[in-house]
């Protein structure tokens, strides 16, 4: 009797509880995008009344000092761009090396000591990069450059490239490690060499995932404050070319945390300091786009290939 | 950093507060909030902590939490409500008064302290005094070299407070605009704006090349402090609790603490503790100016 009844009482119970597993995975689903779309409201209502308040021509001129109503974004985009850029320079080779390093190259007791240190420096909260630039690599390159100040975008990109190195290596030896092993013994039956392997099939083959891990990297280096506003001297200067790695700059996350505690909610100020933050997440908008652009491409490329 | 100092300070403002009860009840049966928050400037953040730290001692029952975080946010805390007592090295806005006003209440001045600005270099630099008219020159950009002003052939590096801090605006209309107030001067754009008062030590003791300003009870012996000359012909005077007293040191202000209306209650009477003699000893130990009036 049991038995015959048994099928009768699970069936409307699987249904049921999966009918909530599914309700909750959906509501948790949709939450996220109500989310980003409630803060991209919020951004956009509290940003951009500044466009209408403040003239456009100021908020492209080359003086940035909020509490004499001066809005001058130009010299913050060049602050970031140039760190960024810094940053990039030298954290890309650095990083794609590293990750080749671990993946091809390295002995196993070398591979496993290897990637958790990298992902330990992932996890260096940027107050503690911030100290370390402040007190040691700010003097240091002072005295070794002869600058008059070691307080520069160049010491922010230092810093930086090391807080985004992690995030590059780790991406990037994963995709290398997912390059099927048929491929390098393929180019090695070819009569290739170990070297001529990695740069001509495997980092290639592996390359959206490279790509991945370096936008990745790209982001956060645009979205790091702490340890920039720390080392970089928070001046807004307009600076141009190679020089101005090596003249202090003012980043514009710097600029929204050191002045956002300040201002008056609802004035012009807090307005402008809102459409910094409009400006940094078109920013990552785009960098998110490109990071799923070459994702994309790349699988399409597969699955022509297999087919 | 300057994010996480005043939460630390919080911390063991709060350890202290932990024996203490949140509020109680007086005769007439209201609740009375024993609870005082208190923010704002930099400036005086270790001076408030001290005084919140001895207040435990005389009346255990209070319990006042100080945070900094700038003058300008002790202002925007206490329109919105988030503090009872805000600090401030400069006074208030006509434009934050109006805001005061928009939420209903009339933000009440108090002068507890004073405040001198030294002027700091490196040990380093052989410069060791300057008029106002020549470090106006120096922070507009006008003055590019210390050999200019006596010094070695050295570039000059300006080092600031963010503009957020009193110290800053008063930096700046006392000084940079030499109390001239239809200047519209600002600082020369490459001036380093550092978030906080220990990130401008740092980088003056470290730097020969660099001028900086803070308070006088920021100032550590890692920084030489530059003897001040109101005008060409006049004395070059060093800041001291006699030279700012008698008004020969030319840059120093009042500090302030600003409440929601007239006090009642607990934060009456700690303000009125914060101008008694004892407070004001503490005013002194610190390295700050009591305050002139206080007997």
């Amino acid at each position: 009797m049991n038995n015959q009844k048994l099928p009768a009482l699970l069936a409307p119970q699987t249904n049921w509880s999966e009918r909530v597993t599914v309700a909750l995975v959906r509501v948790a689903g949709y939450l996220s995008i109500v989310f980003v779309s409630l803060i991209c409201l919020f951004l956009l209502r509290e940003g951009l009344p500044a466009l209408v308040n403040v003239p456009l021509l100021s908020l492209f001129g080359t003086t940035w000092y909020p509490i004499e109503a001066r809005f001058g974004l130009l010299p913050l985009l060049l602050g970031s761009l140039t760190v960024t850029i810094g940053a990039a320079c030298i954290a890309v080779p650095l990083g794609i090396g590293t990750a080749v390093y671990i993946s091809e190259i390295a002995p196993q007791w070398a591979k496993e000591t290897l990637k958790p240190l990298v992902e330990i420096l992932a996890g260096l909260p940027s107050v503690v990069l911030g100290f370390i630039g402040i007190l040691v690599l700010a003097p240091a390159l002072r005295r070794a450059l002869s600058l008059n100040t070691g307080m520069t975008a160049f010491t922010g990109a230092l810093l930086l490239a090391w807080a985004s190195i992690p995030t590059i290596v780790s991406v990037a030896e994963d995709a290398l490690n997912a390059v099927p092993r048929s491929y390098r013994e393929a180019s090695a039956a070819l009569g290739a060499t170990r070297w001529q392997t990695i740069w001509m099939v495997t980092v290639p083959a592996a390359r959206s995932g490279v790509l991945t891990g370096i936008m990745l990297g790209i982001g956060r280096v645009i979205g790091e404050t702490m340890a920039v506003m720390m080392v970089t001297g928070n001046a807004p200067v307009m600076a141009f070319g190679p020089s101005a790695l090596f003249s202090p700059v003012r980043t514009m996350t710097a600029t929204i945390a050191a002045e956002m505690g300040e201002v008056a909610k609802g004035s012009t100020h807090y307005q402008v300091l809102f459409l910094i933050g409009i400006v940094l997440f078109v920013f990552s908008l785009v960098i998110n786009l490109t990071v799923f652009y070459v994702g994309a491409r790349h699988a399409a490329r597969k699955q022509r290939l297999l087919s | 950093m300057r994010r996480a100092l005043p939460i630390l300070l919080l911390l063991c403002v709060s350890l202290f507060a932990c024996s203490g009860k949140g509020s109680n009840t007086d005769s007439s049966g209201a609740t009375i909030n024993n609870n005082i928050q208190n923010s704002g400037s930099d400036t005086i953040v270790n001076l408030a902590l001290a005084w919140a730290e001895r207040y435990q001692k005389v009346k255990p029952i209070v319990q006042v939490s100080v945070t900094g975080g700038g003058s300008g946010t002790g202002f925007s805390a206490l329109i919105n409500g988030t503090t009872d007592i805000a600090n401030a090295s400069r006074s208030i806005k006509p434009e934050e008064v109006a805001l005061a006003k928009q939420n209903n209440f009339t933000p009440v001045e108090f002068v507890i302290a004073r405040d001198a600005i030294g002027v700091i270099v490196n040990p380093a630099n052989p410069v060791k005094q300057l008029t106002m008219q020549q470090i106006s020159a120096i922070f507009r950009g006008d003055i590019n070299n210390w050999q200019q002003v006596g010094g070695e052939n050295r570039p000059i590096v300006r080092v600031s407070r963010e503009t957020n801090s009193g110290t800053h605006v008063y930096f700046l209309e006392t000084v940079v605009r030499l109390g001239n107030a239809k200047d519209t001067t600002i600082f020369s754009a490459d001036t380093l704006l550092l978030p906080s008062s220990q990130g401008i030590i740092a980088e003056v003791s470290d730097n020969p090349n660099a001028i900086g300003y803070d308070g006088l009870g920021y100032l550590t012996p890692q920084v030489k402090t530059v003897a001040i000359a109101s005008a060409e012909k006049t004395p070059y005077i060093l800041p001291s609790i006699e030279s700012v007293k008698d008004k020969t040191y030319p840059i120093s202000r009042d500090l302030y603490m600003y409440t929601r209306n007239q006090p009642t209650g607990p934060i009456k009477d700690y303000i009125d503790w914060i101008l008694s003699p004892e407070a004001q000893q503490i005013v002194k130990d610190l390295g700050f100016i009591p305050n002139v009036s206080a007997p």
